[in-house]
């Protein structure tokens, strides 16, 4: 049996590394060769030379447009990286891909890595080389693409600073990407900022202009003063990129030192053993906690604490430590949510809102109970508690989907409309408003009491056609590439890398002050 | 009896009359140049003293300096080491005329050793053989050599291969020795192409007894200075090992010799025949092979015969030096380490030694002069320390002794210590084929250092930057949840012109490809089975190798079995400010080149005006910024330039390179 969950894990893992490998592959290889031959860096080696050496690179939303028309990566990279000892959001154009131009996939991973940014206060630094906006899409781009522009300065106004390295082409609305930010170097003979180019200077004004005298990195620099750093080349604009960083007198809102700690008290290695094949069978989330939490050790006495195992036993809720960082942690054990674990979720988040603790999710769930006895039981209620306590809790979430994540349980454990700082999802796993075969039958059920209530007789064929069809549909959107692709979640992890991830988004979190929240919504008791 | 004794001398001589000093309870005081001021033997002395300034003909050569030293800190002896005025005749009579006790042969023995051309004719009259040419030479006594009467360690001699150079080579060397040694009497000898230099240690005493210690082999020489020495010497028949012992208390008799000496042979190995070279009156530098093979102490025995005593008994009542041969017997070789590098022409070296450490061995014994962290300057002869192996056996020393090396670490300098293990582990060197051509017919290798060392160099580097961290301090190195190419780490190789692994020549850069994550580091084709910032463990072919890496800043020292590679980071970044040429006067700001007021080629001096630039209605003068000559003036009149543009450069004149001696022996 183990060897199977093995063997299932580390197939949907190759599957992953396939897809990622296709939004590395960026504009596949001629274009990579062109723009190499011109002599410039891919989006992923200019990161690699920002970031400081050995250091870790997050790679935010990589999967962005995937099942859609537009190439898997939405022709931006973003994520989290260190430079000059400062956790930064980056963003690098892939200029391999359509030229780097913008589709409505790219904005959305944009605005999300703004979000980021915003939440945890960390400085972002933009690799601009866009064509600028896809213009067979800009009816999805141009209206909301606007808020790009704000969300550059309004980090700005809190403090955030912005750093702008442009590589090459920065036109039109694109050229407010360095126009809004606090820095902004220029490669010489290499950017092209303007609003307007030659061409489109001519039909409206007539003038003739070259593309040096209308936007030129030199003229920036030594004319408009767009430019504060004229860089001779990109290895230059990266190394004036991290001296400017070097020089934010940037401080993380933790000042103190984090504990000692030491690695989890099992293998990690056992996280791709432990997932069942079929979701359908529950598994215990303790052994995936002893995975990923700190182990025993000095001022760690138990790797886990956990809070009220008597009760409401179909939710394991507890304490940890990860890379010496408290967190309180929720984990669905047996998939249903009922009235008691409602209830003792809701206390354990007030909880560690008392004590400014993190909260972490880890989602197997198949939703709250139904049936007479427990919608009689106030399970509407107790699953509004959970909401409301998920929802008006204000100490950084993070959320893991492991396995299942449907229904309400999706909300009630942190789901993406409840903007948890973070959420990553393994590649087992599922999320939808119900189970695919549950949703068909119910459509089923639904169709079949029309006709009834008609006096048709029930097309029995069709039925099944149409339950086959309507599953087959439901398993694909629910399956963790799409749901990635549409930006609904961070990122698909590597089981084995979840302790990592986190890690990195915890200390991340620690750029911007939290606490816990003082008041809720009304509980209903 | 001596109570309080000076070394007139520096680094490990000075370190090693201390030691017999301490051991007999004489005080002891060191002398020292600025340059030397840091060097351990400075703090190993109960007194010292500066001698202000750096070159030798400013402090240790300074007679007055250092007799003044001697009475100000109140010593009663003076031991000269060797080197420097070891065999000055007027600083033996300057200490004797101070009152206090010289450590060494009479100025008179001094000053009949010191002519070449008196000793011989000594020698010959003694009946010891001497290497003659006929007057006039002819095509058949080819090649010559000829030396300078006042001359040592090289210096002064020439080979002659054509008679009809002779007179003029003659006269070269005339002047030269006029020069180095106030004394332009040269004399011809045979040369010896592949001759073998043997040497007899002797001491002789105030009684008249003159005792002979064995003979030391010292034939591997580079450009006259030695390299490796042994005693006893290999491959010589017993009678002329007996001969040889005679001939040299000979010669010491025939001056009444008094102290530690030694007479020097050329031994033709093709005849059977040796000639006298010349006679060292003071300690050799090679002295502790003779010292482990006898077990004696011969500064011990020095410090006795200059208080008077008897040079006979020495053998039982002098203190052994480690080793485990406590009858004494066995063989021992000597190596110097030197601060030169041999591929280049063993051009000495400069720097700060960061690393320092040889590895204990039983029968082993290192007369260092430097520590790790220590200067080395090149004011002074480049010899770091002696390694002195001794064995049952001449093989086992030899065996001994490269182990000892290549296992040593010894960083910041590029040193002779891999030619040092070749010559060791060399099959003629083991079968006792020496001679004095040895080393051209043997010259440096230049084969890669077996091994990953840029690859250790890289995960070292890599582990160094993690401990660094400010933050995310334990998440793995180079993590990527999105995979996309390796970590590349580059380095030049200093130690030129070795190549590492992977090295398409030295000039380019070693590029090393590795992976982080998870799962800790991976390299293409090894296995990374530990890595530290100073140790890295590396498994090819399932042979795990461990390699010691340390250094500070970008340069990075790597240690293995296959030997040591010395490398420096490639930094990713340059700034291309660093990268205009020194001298370059840039526009301060955009503006017009109104005149110029220089040519290309000019001399100029520091402040003259190069320019006038026009910007925004002011006229700015852009002056030289020191002494030196206008090597390009890319501007002219009229032209207009951004800021930041290069203007012109000007180069500051070459001084001449610090006028360095390098003290032979």
């Amino acid at each position: 049996m183990t060897v199977t969950n093995r063997e299932a894990m580390l197939t949907k893992l190759a599957d992953l590394e396939a897809e990622h490998a296709k939004a590395v592959a960026g504009g596949g290889p001629k274009y990579v060769d062109r723009h190499h031959a011109r002599g410039k860096l891919l989006p992923r080696e200019r990161i690699e030379l920002l970031v400081d050496p050995g250091s870790a690179f997050l790679e935010l939303s990589p999967l962005a447009g995937w099942g859609s028309d537009f190439s898997v990566g939405a022709s931006v990279v973003t994520g989290i990286g260190v430079v000059e000892g400062v956790e930064c959001l980056i963003t690098a154009n892939d200029p391999t891909v359509k030229g780097g131009a913008s589709n409505p996939w790219t904005v959305k991973k944009i605005f999300r890595a703004s979000q980021i940014a915003e939440e945890n206060n960390l400085p972002t630094i933009s690799l601009v080389e866009s064509a600028g906006a896809d213009l067979p899409t800009q009816k999805e781009i141009f209206i909301p693409g606007g808020k790009l522009f704000r969300d550059l300065t309004r980090a700005s106004a809190r403090k955030s600073p912005t750093v702008a390295l442009v590589f090459g082409n920065s036109t039109a609305g694109g050229a407010y990407v360095p126009g809004m930010s606090d820095y902004t170097v220029m490669v010489k003979g290499q950017a092209k900022v303007f609003l307007g180019g030659p061409p489109l200077v001519k039909m409206a004004t007539g003038e003739e202009a070259d593309d040096e005298s209308l936007g030129g990195a030199s003229m920036h620099a030594r004319i408009s003063g767009l430019a504060d750093y004229l860089a001779e080349d990109e290895l230059d604009a990266i190394r004036i990129g991290r001296r400017i960083v070097a020089r934010l007198n940037h401080r993380k809102a933790r000042t103190e030192p984090v504990p000692p700690f030491v690695g989890p008290d099992e293998d990690v290695e056992g996280l791709i053993d432990l997932i069942p094949a079929d979701l359908k069978e529950p598994f215990d989330p303790r052994e995936v906690i002893v995975r990923v939490v700190d182990g025993t050790g000095p001022g760690n006495a138990r790797s886990f604490d956990e809070f009220k195992p008597l009760y409401g036993a179909s939710l394991v809720t507890g304490w940890a430590r990860i890379h010496g960082r408290p967190i309180g942690i929720l984990a669905n054990a047996q998939g249903v949510l009922f009235s008691e674990e409602a209830q003792k979720a809701t206390q354990f988040i007030q909880l560690a809102n008392q004590a400014d603790t993190p909260l972490l999710f880890l989602h197997n769930t198949t939703g709250y109970m139904v049936g007479a006895e427990y919608e009689q039981g106030g399970i509407i209620k107790h699953g509004a508690q959970m909401i409301n306590a998920v929802s008006n809790s204000t100490v950084p979430h993070l959320s893991v989907i492991m396995g299942a994540s449907y229904g309400a349980g999706n909300y009630g454990m942190n789901g993406r409309a409840y903007d948890p700082r973070f959420l990553f999802t393994w590649p087992s796993a599922k999320s939808a408003v119900m189970g695919p075969a549950q949703l068909a039958g119910v459509l089923s059920i639904v169709a079949r009491a029309a006709a009834e209530g008609r006096g048709q007789e029930y097309d029995e064929q069709g039925d099944a056609e149409m339950r086959a069809f309507v599953e087959a549909s439901v398993e694909e959107q629910s399956l963790p590439f799409f749901l990635s692709g549409m930006l609904y979640d961070d990122g698909v992890i590597d089981p084995r890398d979840t302790r990592t991830v986190l890690a990195i988004c915890l200390s991340a979190i620690e750029n911007a002050a939290f606490s816990g929240a003082g008041c809720y919504g009304v509980f209903r008791t | 009896m001596i109570r309080r004794l000076l070394v007139a001398n520096r680094a490990e001589i000075a370190s090693r009359v201390f030691r017999t000093c301490r051991d007999l309870g004489i005080e002891t005081v060191a002398v020292y140049s600025d340059a030397d001021a840091g060097l351990p033997y400075v703090r190993e002395a109960d007194a010292a003293v500066r001698l202000p300034g750096d070159a030798p003909a400013d402090t240790y050569l300074r007679i007055d300096l250092i007799v003044d030293a001697a009475r100000r800190s109140g010593v009663d002896a003076v031991h000269p080491g060797y080197g420097f005025l070891s065999e000055s005749a007027d600083f033996a009579r300057a200490v004797g005329d101070a009152g206090l006790t010289w450590v060494g042969p009479t100025s008179q023995s001094i000053e009949a050793m010191g002519s070449k051309v008196r000793a011989k004719d000594l020698m010959r009259a003694s009946g010891v053989p001497v290497l003659e040419v006929p007057e006039p030479p002819t095509v058949d006594d080819l090649p010559l050599l000829v030396k300078a009467s006042a001359g040592g360690g090289g210096r002064g001699m020439r080979i002659v291969g054509d008679l009809d150079r002779l007179a003029d080579e003659i006269r070269a060397a005339r002047a030269e020795a006029e020069s180095a040694f106030g004394d332009g009497t040269v004399f011809v000898e045979p040369y010896l192409l592949r001759g073998r230099h043997v040497e007899v240690q002797v001491v002789g005493d105030t009684h008249g007894t003159i005792e002979v210690f064995g003979e030391r082999d010292c034939s591997l020489q580079r450009r006259h200075q030695k390299v490796v020495e042994e005693t006893p010497a290999p491959c010589l028949p017993e009678a002329t090992r007996a001969a040889l012992h005679e001939a040299a208390r000979a010669a010491a008799a025939a001056v009444s010799y008094v102290g530690a000496g030694t007479v020097e042979f050329l031994y033709d190995p093709s005849t059977d025949r040796f000639f006298f070279l010349e006679m060292n009156t003071r300690l050799q530098v090679e002295h502790p092979v003779t010292e482990m093979v006898h077990g004696i102490d011969l500064v011990a025995l020095q410090l006795r015969v200059a208080e008077g005593g008897s040079c006979a008994s020495g053998r039982s009542m002098d203190r052994a030096q480690a080793h485990d041969l406590t009858g004494g017997g066995g063989h021992a070789i000597e190596v110097r380490l030197y601060a030169e590098d041999p591929a280049a022409g063993y051009a000495p070296q400069s720097g700060t030694l960061t690393a320092f450490a040889i590895p204990p061995a039983p029968g082993l014994r290192v007369d260092a002069g430097f520590e790790s962290g220590s200067e080395v300057t090149t004011f002074y002869d480049a010899m770091l320390a002696k390694v002195i192996a001794h064995a049952p056996t001449r093989d086992q020393a030899a065996r001994t002794l490269a182990g000892v090396l290549s296992r040593s670490r010894i960083h910041g300098l590029a040193t002779n210590r891999d030619q040092l293990v070749a010559l060791l582990r060399d099959p003629d060197f083991l079968a006792g084929e020496v001679s004095t051509a040895f080393l051209d017919e043997h010259p440096p290798s230049t084969a890669a250092a077996g091994g990953d060392h840029a690859v250790a160099a890289a995960l070292a580097v890599a582990e160094r930057d993690r401990l660094a961290r400010t933050v995310q301090h334990a998440i793995p190195v180079a993590w990527r949840n999105v995979v996309s190419q390796p970590q590349v780490t580059r380095f030049t190789e200093s130690s030129a012109p070795r190549e590492v692994r992977g090295a398409a020549g030295t000039e380019d850069p070693v590029s090393v490809e590795w992976w982080g994550g998870r799962d800790g580091y991976a390299v293409p084709g090894l296995t990374v089975v530990a890595a530290s910032p100073g140790s890295v463990t590396l498994e090819r072919d399932g042979v795990a190798t461990t390699y010691a890496v340390s250094g500070g800043g970008d340069r990075v020292d790597v240690d293995a079995p296959g030997g040591h590679v010395s490398l420096t980071v490639v930094p990713r970044f340059t700034d291309p400010a660093d990268a205009v040429a020194s001298g370059s006067l840039l526009a301060p700001m955009p503006g017009t080149v109104v005149s110029v007021a220089v040519e290309k080629g000019q001399q100029v001096a520091a402040g003259q005006p190069v320019l006038v630039l026009e910007a925004m209605k002011m006229q700015h003068t852009v002056r030289a910024p020191g002494a030196g000559i206008v090597t390009d003036l890319p501007v002219t009149p009229g032209d207009q330039v951004a800021a930041s543009e290069v203007l012109a450069v000007v180069a500051s004149r070459s001084k001449d390179s610090a006028d360095t001696t390098h003290e032979e022996i």
